[in-house]
């Protein structure tokens, strides 16, 4: 490890039996850590340990029922943001705390204390930006800026504040694998000049390349502190998760059938001022194929997806045919009744309506499977369909009569995947199937899809994270900017040539040699 | 002849227009933190029954003015209680709040029905008022004329020139992010939502003790809405508000005028005084048109209800 | 410290307890305003809720002023429930009552059925057209409803205004502004006789029994809940927004225009400036505190109906003015979109932490 996590061995964090209950769930049962100068402190855990509550503690948003913590060897209670960074302490958030209709000089004034001049903190701003390599531009505004622009932003907006512990909330979430590897250099950078980090991720790989240690959170409680260089990512693993990592069996690729979705140079302006364009999208799935779309969000997933699912209707019915129909100008219902179903990125709010019941919801897309008779609900049939949805996927819950929002994401996530996928589909579409989902939930929906993929259903994936892609997928194509990469075979390409392609780089030599959407 | 005309027109549609703009800056201001208060209406009633009986009792237009303010700031306050701290639904709530104040002037105000004030004189300002024309209807005008410039601009340079503008839009534009940095979220939008409710009480008190003056129930007649339709138009830009309002105002003058003159124009009455009402409409149909400049203008927060999860 | 705290669910008893609580603080706050204005508090009670209805023309007057409550409250409803906020309701009282009072003026002295079944069509017709206007700038333009069908409320008011000083004025009525007295074939039949209770009482109930299957059994008031409570998971769903928009305001505007004819062909008997007596918003509150719901409308709007005839008994033993009945509403109102709060919070005590 680097020098600076030896050297000064003063504690710049302790934490000790810190605890925080909320009405429904323990987020934080007896958390004791310490962070020394200049190191990079992980904190590992699965979605749903406890990880951002107690960051947030440290940072003032919210505040400890129990428990004491110490800065720099003085107890200390954190009043609010402010307060912490008075203190020196950064942080970088999962979901930004950045304000889309304001430039980025106006985002990073709003932390800082004071009544900053707004030229003079221009030229602050990219200061630290070339001495960084966190290349942005002052004046611009914030909706118009990449994800990872945007993150950018936000570390900036720290490091004006000279912070003597900087946290990171799952910062590679929205980052392409080149990327990931430069913020490493800059937190590595940050670390040499004896700034603590402390860096919540659930990704192990990630871990082990940079941490100096680690201290592992499993339902709000200590599991275990470990030096990430001396683990395996098995042993790490079964500290977070409690055994070991779920691998999802797939058999061979099975024969592949008739052609479910065809998108025809589908290209759509966003209605969306903050939106993107979608540039000539060609797509093809078959029966019996996943096909996988990676890409780092806001790169028109959303628009793809709300193309793909009728949401928003294009102007050429030819562009997209489901099943074999021109359906352009259908709306989700009549699609639906082609045969396609659907699932969000979005759980509550789009995919299911959190004040209803899970028998009301089941009837959100199922109504066309005769469960209406003259216009009028036949309820028995409806929640027996429920009950069914329960029982085979594993639902958690109080019961069909139960309000989605009573449910964890994991679970509510099972059951609308299992509401689509009993409806029979001949093509799903899905977004994000396992975002913020708890690792048991995600292996048993990754295994679902490959089971469905295996009965010759046509299934497309859009996903954040690779490795699930690189898990389920046959074939991978990247979105990016609005236009869509060529899809490759998964056998024949790899994480890093994905990566290469997230920023929008295919068209290169090294992107010779693909099957032209085979 | 021609010019005293003109020159009049102008006088009154820039007197027809001050109560809209000082209402609707008010709004704009509870709107850009994020604050969707319907209940304008019955804060400018109560603003005009609170002024005109103040006003009648001490002789004191400017302690009318003053009671009027805090009528609406007191209004104001009940609905932030229940959309801020009670999480009530915003529309509702603003729906309550106008047919509360509504009432609740006309109760109040029943008994000062047949009361009239004496009339509030100009205050005029030398040399300018002798200007041709505009003279007269810029500058020797009631001096809550002169207030609404005045508002118009604080309120300018308040929102795009001062750090607490730049904290007050921040809120409307991501309650979470703004309190996630450390900002009082529901504070500042107490704030906001009561200097609403002050400036619509204002608004309300010049139309009792300074506009007609007297107090007729239901006398405040739409405007209130009109003012929150203004925001609209105005797309949450102060400027335009200022014009719109003084649309507003001469499309209210004109009717009034084609009906007090000798012209032989045989229109009903009640078909000209509908003409504010339906020019509000055809305004907001033109600005919703262009959803895009809605969009992009809205507080992004704008009636969403909002709680720091602590 | 008091703190409020997320429910982990929402509370199903707390939704029908919270209107209950907001009329116990309506009546407290109804007791300090009595007391406020130097009038005994009890007696103040009495006269304003248990004079009303000690004798059975009372009971009968107390369903005659509920009937427009519950017609306009249930049409309302089916768009609240989706989001569709139609504030105009007023407005197309007065279209609706225009409307019908047209084709009685055209039959006048006419004879047969035919009159009062055109009535009916006129008025829910001449209220889903005035409706129909925000509806359509809703759809085509994206139009704020709620500033649009408000703003045609002060459009129908100059309108009524207008006809009866001109067109609809009676000729033989010494330039009063007001129509002629309706003939017997346009008026609706009296139900219970000696009293004013008519026909019209009928039509709500029906209204309400009709609401409530099509809100909790039909598929189309299963979409506009969605649309309601989540409006991109009805757009996930395939439903159309725009359909909602029209069924949520015509749904509003017909029974809205129902109720004005049933004001002239009723109690009126005619048609003059002041067809309406705040029932359009009276409505929207009857409808909340309901909670949309059909049942609850029925209940609320005899209570809001009690507001109107303990406002008139107030003026008559109390000499208030009558508009009291309007502060209680809009208290009532204030106070039950304020505890609604404990649907989904409860209160706790916490301890400050040192």
């Amino acid at each position: 490890m680097t020098s600076a996590a030896n050297g000064d061995q003063t504690l710049r964090l302790e934490l000790n039996g810190i605890t925080k209950i909320y009405p429904s769930v323990i987020a934080n049962e007896d958390v004791s850590l310490s962070v020394k100068r200049g190191e990079i402190h992980a904190v590992l855990g699965e979605n749903g340990a406890g990880k951002s509550t107690l960051m947030k503690m440290i940072y003032g948003v919210t505040h400890p029922d129990a428990g004491q913590m110490k800065w720099e060897g003085e107890p200390v209670h954190v009043e609010n943001p402010a307060h912490a960074r008075s203190l020196g302490i950064g942080m970088v958030f999962q979901h930004f705390s950045l304000f889309e209709t304001l430039n980025v000089v106006e985002n990073v004034a709003l932390a800082l204390p004071g009544n900053p001049d707004l030229n003079e903190l221009a030229s602050q701003i990219t200061e630290v930006s070339n001495r960084y390599g966190l290349p942005v531009d002052p004046g611009r505004l914030v909706h118009a800026l990449s994800v990872g622009e945007r993150q950018r932003v936000e570390i900036i907006r720290c490091l004006l504040q000279n912070p003597k512990l900087l946290i990171m909330d799952e910062p590679t979430s929205v980052l392409t694998p080149q990327a990931v590897r430069k913020l490493f250099d800059t937190l590595r950078q940050l670390a040499e000049e004896g700034c603590s980090i402390l860096y919540i991720s659930h990704k192990l790989d990630e871990i082990q390349e940079l941490c100096h240690v680690a201290t592992v959170l499993r339902d709000g409680k200590v599991t275990g502190h470990c030096i990430p260089a001396e683990e395996t990512p098995k042993s790490m693993a079964s500290l977070m998760i409690g055994k070991e990592l779920p691998v999802p069996e797939r058999g061979e690729p099975a024969e592949l059938g008739e052609i479910r979705l065809q998108l025809n140079s589908l290209s759509k302006s966003s209605d969306d001022p903050f939106g993107t364009d979608l540039k000539a999208i060609d797509i093809e799935v078959r029966s019996g194929e996943i096909l996988g779309i990676a890409g780092v969000s806001g790169n028109g997933q959303q628009e793809l997806l709300y193309a793909l699912s009728g949401e928003e209707l294009v102007d050429n019915a030819d562009a997209i045919h489901v099943c074999g129909k021109a359906s352009g100008r259908d709306m989700p219902g009549q699609r639906r009744l082609l045969g396609m179903g659907f699932v969000p990125e979005e759980r509550l709010g789009r995919g299911a309506v959190p004040r209803m019941s899970l028998t009301e919801n089941a009837l959100l897309t199922a109504y066309h499977a005769d469960m209406l008779r003259l216009g009028m609900i036949q309820f028995e049939r409806i929640s027996a369909f429920a009950r069914k949805c329960i029982e085979d996927f594993n639902v958690k819950c109080g019961g069909e009569d139960h309000a989605a929002n009573s449910l964890s994401g994991g679970n509510l996530q099972k059951f609308i995947m299992g509401r689509e996928i009993l409806l029979a589909p001949k093509l799903l579409v899905v977004a994000q199937p396992t975002w913020g989902v708890d690792v048991g939930a995600a292996a048993f929906i990754r295994q679902r899809l490959i089971d469905l993929r295996d009965q010759g259903t046509a299934i497309l994936v859009i996903s954040e994270e690779l490795e699930e892609l690189f898990e389920i997928s046959d074939r991978i194509a990247v979105i990016a900017d609005g236009r869509l990469s060529p899809a490759k075979m998964l056998a024949d390409t790899s994480i890093d040539e994905i990566g290469v392609w997230m920023s929008g780089m295919w068209e290169t030599p090294a992107a010779a040699g693909v099957d032209a959407n085979a | 002849m021609e010019t005293s005309i003109l020159s009049s027109i102008l006088f009154a549609t820039i007197v027809a227009g001050t109560p809209l703009i000082i209402v609707a800056l008010g709004q704009l201001i509870a709107e850009k933190a994020g604050v969707l208060n319907l209940g304008a209406e019955g804060m400018m009633a109560m603003g005009a029954i609170a002024g005109f009986a103040v006003t009648l009792h001490s002789g004191n237009p400017w302690l009318g003015v003053l009671a009027g303010m805090l009528a609406g700031a007191a209004m104001s306050f009940i609905f932030a209680v229940v959309v801020l701290t009670l999480m009530g639904n915003q529309v509702a709530s603003g729906l309550a709040l106008s047919i509360l104040g509504v009432g609740l002037s006309a109760f109040i105000g029943k008994p000062y029905e047949s009361d009239i004030l004496p009339t509030v004189g100009a205050l005029r300002i030398p040399l300018l008022a002798d200007l041709p024309i505009i003279g007269d209807a810029l500058f020797n005008q009631q001096a809550l004329v002169y207030f609404s410039w005045a508002l118009f601009a604080g309120i300018a340079w308040f929102l795009y020139r001062s750090r607490t503008g730049l904290v007050l839009r921040a809120v409307g534009e991501s309650p979470s992010s703004a309190h996630s940095i450390g900002y009082p979220v529901i504070r500042i939008r107490y704030l906001a939502t009561i200097f609403g409710g002050a400036m619509a009480g204002i608004g309300g008190s010049f139309l009792s003790v300074f506009y007609t003056p007297l107090w007729v129930e239901g006398m405040v007649s739409g405007r209130g809405w009109i003012a929150i339709a203004l925001v609209v138009f105005a797309t949450w830009r102060p400027f335009r508000v200022l014009v719109g309002a003084y649309l507003f105002g001469g499309v209210m003058v004109a009717q009034l005028f084609v009906q007090g003159s000798d012209l032989d124009i045989n229109i009903p009455s009640q078909l000209l005084s509908a003409l504010p009402y339906l020019a509000t409409i055809i305004v907001l149909v033109i600005i919703s048109r262009d959803q895009n400049t809605v969009r992009l203008n809205a507080p992004v927060s704008l009636g969403q209800p909002y709680r720091p999860e602590a | 410290m008091l703190r409020l705290e997320r429910r982990p669910e929402a509370s199903q008893m707390m939704s029908y307890l919270s209107p209950l609580i907001a009329i116990v603080l309506m009546l407290i706050g109804g007791l300090l305003l009595f007391t406020a204005l130097g009038k005994d508090p009890i007696e103040g009670f009495k006269v304003f809720f248990i004079y009303p209805i000690s004798d059975s023309y009372g009971v009968s007057e107390l369903f005659l002023k509920a009937t427009p409550l519950m017609l306009i409250a249930i049409g309302l409803a089916v768009g609240f429930r989706a989001n569709v906020w139609n504030i105009g309701a007023e407005g197309q009282l007065i279209a609706g009552a225009i409307a019908a009072s047209a084709v009685a003026l055209y039959f006048y002295e006419d004879e047969g059925a035919h009159i009062l079944i055109l009535m009916v069509i006129a008025g829910a017709i001449g209220g889903m057209l005035w409706a129909s206007i925000p509806a359509f700038l809703k759809t085509r333009f994206n139009t704020n409803e709620i500033l649009v069908s408000l703003m045609l409320v002060y459009v129908a008011q100059l309108l009524v205004s207008w006809l009866v000083h001109g067109p609809m004025m009676d000729p033989d009525g010494f330039n009063f502004p007001q129509s002629r007295l309706f003939d017997e074939p346009a008026l609706l039949p009296i139900l219970v006789e000696g009293t004013r209770l008519n026909l019209a009482f009928s039509f709500a109930v029906s209204a309400l029994l009709v609401g409530y299957i099509f809100m909790y059994r039909s598929f189309a008031g299963f979409q506009m809940q969605v649309a309601g409570f989540a409006k991109d998971a009805a757009r996930y769903a395939g439903f159309s927004a725009k359909r909602m928009i029209w069924i949520g305001l015509l749904s509003g505007g017909g029974m809205a225009g129902l109720a004005g004819m049933s004001e002239v062909a009723g109690p009126m008997g005619q048609i003059t400036e002041h067809v309406s007596n705040n029932y359009g918003f009276a409505a929207i509150i009857v409808a909340f505190v309901a909670r949309l719901n059909p049942i609850g409308i029925f209940f609320a709007s005899l209570l809001m109906a009690l507001l109107y005839l303990g406002g008139e008994q107030a003026q008559q033993y109390l000499a208030l003015p009558s508009s009291i009945s309007n502060v209680f509403q809009g208290m009532l109102l204030m106070f039950l979109l304020g505890s609604d709060v404990f649907i989904n919070y409860r209160v706790r005590w916490k301890e400050a932490i040192a």
